[in-house]
């Protein structure tokens, strides 16, 4: 199967010469359909570095980073700027949800700038805010909705349409431990019906939703964490 | 923890035979502490020598059910009625180790918190699928009904508390450390 991400030897440095930052070094990580991989590792490490580079936010320096096995480094900007849109969801701490569109105008956005007509755009976003079980929140603005229901219109936003690598950092940021749960389990169910995650974080509890558990130390992978038992009896 | 009062409490709710009560426990608990039959029959002889459980009827699968006597009901009450104590607590080999690790020369103090971290993590994926198992079972009607399921949660809830606890530990550890190895505080 086709891996949705690949990072090939991704080095990212910042400066040159004795100054320069080795946000990562020589990053190697396959994250297939179905999977849920978690990074995990100290302030500094390169967890949001890896990130970037995944989703063609920023470029690696040497190295490769391959998404649904087209290397990144081979676009144009505006081939990249397509390829994040059709391809890749995000959810940040900062929600960023537009606080003028509605809760369905914001899952909308995405496909109407990739140049879906807006009656269909619109039908994906309340199909997306239906999986997220918000669907009668569709019409209310994000300051009329919570914290946990601003996230989960979030979440909507990156899976809405056919997006298959969604990358999450500390999506569960400002939620209580209970709606924190909740957003895992929305991630969880997603990568079970067969999408990509890459889930940044620092909360173990959290991290242990996923298929794997990678730690990053100075910019490299050190460490792999797999459990022998399996989601389903 | 001895298996006595665990026992003890589960006979407060009937005569039961060795393995149907390995059973219970083991549902109960999420099966997070497995328990050995024989270790079941050994607690039960110890119980009935001291007067807290007595021999009851056998079925008609020569299995020898066990019931409770008034002593052992007041054994159970007392259980109750006390807290577990927390003020000596056991030996913990992850402390030691690793108070040891910075004082012995020739560790690789980041390598021994990283291999636990990992250890760790791994446990805590394993709560926490067992855990959905559960939660999933019951939200489709297929748990068993009564509250045994949502104490099987809780144990596994207290597995999940714990092994996050001791990641956020090792977390602190390895920043308290990068710290003292320099002295101005920055970030290597």
């Amino acid at each position: 199967m086709t891996a949705v991400l690949e990072l090939r030897a991704a080095t990212r440095t910042h400066g040159t010469g004795p100054t320069a930052v080795h946000a990562l070094r020589g990053v190697d990580l396959v994250v297939r359909p179905g999977e849920l991989v978690a990074v995990m590792g100290p302030s500094g490490s390169g967890k949001s570095s890896l990130l970037m580079l995944a989703g063609g936010l920023d470029a690696s320096t040497s190295g490769e980073v391959l998404v649904e096995g087209v290397p990144l480094s081979g676009l144009d900007p505006a081939g990249l700027a397509s390829l994040r849109r059709r391809a890749v969801g995000y959810v940040f701490q900062e929600l960023n949800l537009l606080p003028a569109l509605t809760a369905a105008e914001n899952v909308a956005l995405p496909l109407e700038l990739d140049g879906v007509p807006g009656r269909a755009a619109r039908e994906l976003a309340l199909r997306a805010l239906d999986e997220v079980e918000l669907a009668p929140a569709a019409r209310r603005f994000p300051d009329e909705l919570s914290g946990g229901e601003q996230q989960r219109v979030a979440i909507a936003r990156a899976l809405v349409g056919d997006r298959r690598l969604l990358l999450a950092d500390e999506p569960t940021g400002a939620l209580d431990s209970v709606t924190g749960e909740a957003v895992l389990e929305l991630l969880r169910a997603r990568v079970d019906a067969g999408a990509a995650a890459v889930l940044v974080t620092h909360e173990a509890r959290h991290a242990a939703w996923a298929d794997r558990v990678v730690f990053l130390r100075d910019g490299r992978l050190v460490d792999e964490a797999r459990s022998a038992v399996g989601w389903t009896a | 923890m001895s298996v006595k009062h665990a026992l003890l409490a589960l006979l407060c709710e009937g005569p039961r035979y060795g393995y149907e009560l390995k059973a219970a426990f083991e549902a109960r608990t999420g099966d997070a502490w497995p328990l050995n039959v024989g270790q079941v029959y050994t607690t039960l002889a110890r119980l009935e020598r001291d007067g807290h459980v007595e021999r009851d009827s056998e079925d008609v699968d020569g299995h020898v059910h066990y019931r409770l006597t008034d002593a052992g009901r007041r054994e159970t009450r007392a259980w109750w009625d006390s807290e577990v104590t927390r003020e000596a607590p056991p030996r913990d080999e992850l402390a030691i180790k690793l108070a040891l690790a910075l004082t012995v020369p020739g560790v690789d103090v980041r390598d021994v918190l990283q291999r636990q971290r990992t250890a760790t993590v791994r446990a805590l994926q394993t709560h926490t699928r067992r855990r959905a198992r559960l939660t999933s079972a019951q939200r489709d009607g297929t748990a068993p009904a009564g509250a045994g399921t949502t104490a099987a949660v809780l144990v596994l809830e207290s597995l999940i508390f714990a092994a996050e606890a001791e990641v956020r530990w090792l977390d602190h550890c390895e920043a308290r450390l990068l710290r003292t190895a320099d002295p101005n505080g920055a970030r290597p």
